[in-house]
């Protein structure tokens, strides 16, 4: 890149090229957390065969580093069962990025707490 | 600025060796040319370290001479305003913060009550940079005169982009920042008008007068003569053709950038100054879409552009947006396109042709505007 820009290299290409970004027919888990209210907020649609994360998307309204993050965890999601993806945690992501400025790293926990929101919608369905 | 520095600088207090004396001329000259600007004497003008500086001056330095004055001004001043409010209080001054309408100005009615049987200082800038509006500052002025007050205004968003005229708009005390007029950063002045008292807020030498005593920082100070004179024969035009551009764009994005909401005046602002929120999207995303593709837009809230706070406590919502009714709670950021002289026809309609794309890539990504579409449909039926 030639010009400065405020996050790492990687937070860059995710958030001007988010991977896995959109909506998804018959998810079987939906991870909903944050409102606009606090000026950010994520929904984490998850596609799951036999254990395993066969897909994930996302739709986010925050910031650059909220974008990003949403980005990087669906990509960390693909292809891990459900036990190896309840492990990911926000610091993974952060780390996955190269980084974030100390006052975003709140965008990297919503994109852990939107994980296990729709873990928790995963297990709910279940029962 | 770099003839200057490397011309063997003398120290201007040094009033007798040649290096000295040459650097005293410096100064001289680019006092003539900044109280050009503002149509003062150069005798009125006292350089500092930038308009926080001036500011504090300003207020504190007057208040300090005149000790049996208030201090009155509004909600959307710049922190180096505000912010002084508190130990102006812990010296007993009568302070009144007045609260601005949805456009931000002033209520005349309002400040003309705070001011009865109660002289002060009144602190109100000529513009806001944030939502680009401009207080009427005539009529404030003649509030004041009538009241036994005084008046401060802050031109460090509008100088270089209209007129300035200290005597004829009745600013008692104006402060002036360097490199928002295109001058070097760390370097700013105060036109204090004559008969106007004020005491020094540093301790010092006999520099400025004795009101701001400390060594001059003579290439800035250089520097800033030079910007002034450099814009100030055309500011009309500059006002003129920048203020058709920007109601164009204004127009413009008003009808391709769904879900956009102005903030500030929409006719007494600054020329070629648009400032918006967009909902269901954040400011700082678009921010970064901006300059991904050349354009430097700010962002009016803290909230989505300190990257260098601690934490996110210190992500706090604009307090100018606060005061003009933009919902704090939704801290979604206002955009700032701040055009100046040499932007043109061309950047303005770069921005245009660019915007509604960038917005339009965000809402596609907003779980919010899937929300409010969702709902919608439903109440249309």
């Amino acid at each position: 890149m030639d010009k400065p820009f405020p996050y790492s290299e990687t937070v860059m290409d995710h958030f001007a090229n988010p991977r896995n970004m959109g909506d998804m027919d018959n998810p079987s888990a939906i991870g909903n957390v944050g409102n606009p209210a606090c000026g950010d907020m994520m929904r984490l649609f998850l596609k799951i065969e036999n254990g395993v994360i066969v897909d994930a998307k996302f739709k986010t309204f925050g910031c650059g580093a909220a974008i990003a993050s949403s980005s990087m965890l669906t990509e960390m999601l693909k292809g891990k069962t459900l036990e190896e993806a309840m492990k990911i945690s926000n610091d993974e992501v952060v780390k996955a990025l190269g980084g974030l400025p100390e006052a975003k790293i709140h965008c990297s926990v919503m994109a852990e707490e939107a994980l296990k929101a729709a873990m928790n919608d995963y297990e709910g369905k279940k029962k | 600025m770099s003839e200057v520095l490397s011309s063997g600088l003398g120290n201007p207090s040094s009033h007798i060796h040649s290096a000295g004396v040459a650097a005293g001329k410096i100064i001289d000259e680019a006092r003539e040319k900044t109280s050009a600007l503002i149509g003062a004497s150069p005798e009125s003008v006292i350089f500092t370290s930038g308009a926080t500086e001036s500011n504090n001056l300003a207020i504190t330095g007057f208040l300090k001479a005149n000790p049996d004055f208030g201090f009155v001004c509004s909600n959307i001043e710049h922190f180096s305003v505000l912010n002084q409010i508190r130990s102006l209080r812990d010296n007993e001054v009568n302070t009144a913060v007045l609260e601005v309408d949805d456009y931000g100005l002033v209520d005349l009615d309002m400040l003309e009550k705070a001011l009865e049987n109660n002289p002060a200082i009144v602190s109100l800038s000529i513009a806001n940079p944030e939502i680009g509006t401009l207080q009427e500052i005539e009529e404030i002025s003649d509030i004041c005169r009538r009241n036994g007050s005084i008046l401060h205004s802050d031109a460090t968003a509008a100088a270089g982009l209209i007129e300035i005229d200290a005597s004829k708009m009745g600013i008692d005390l104006l402060t002036l920042s360097a490199h928002n007029m295109y001058g070097p950063p760390g370097v700013g002045a105060l036109y204090v008008k004559e008969n106007i008292r004020l005491a020094s807020i540093f301790e010092g030498g006999n520099q400025e007068s004795g009101i701001r005593p400390g060594t001059e920082n003579v290439p800035g100070i250089a520097g800033m003569g030079e910007a002034c004179d450099i814009i100030k024969d055309d500011i009309k035009s500059h006002r003129d053709r920048l203020k058709n551009l920007g109601t164009d764009l204004w127009k413009s994005l008003e009808e391709s950038v769904r879900f956009i909401n102005f903030t500030g005046h929409p006719e007494k602002r600054l020329p070629g100054h648009i400032s918006f929120w967009v909902e269901h999207i954040e400011g700082e995303s678009l921010l970064l879409l901006l300059s991904m593709n050349g354009i430097m837009a700010s962002s009016g809230s803290a909230c989505s552009s300190n990257l260098k706070a601690k934490d996110e406590n210190e992500l706090m919502a604009s307090h100018v947006l606060d005061a003009v009714g933009v919902p704090s709670d939704i801290c979604s950021g206002s955009i700032t396109l701040s055009a100046g002289r040499y932007n043109t026809e061309e950047d303005f309609n770069y921005v245009k042709s660019v915007m509604p794309g960038l917005v339009e890539k965000l809402l596609t990504m907003s779980p919010s505007y899937d929300d409010y579409m969702r709902n919608k449909e439903t109440t249309d039926g």
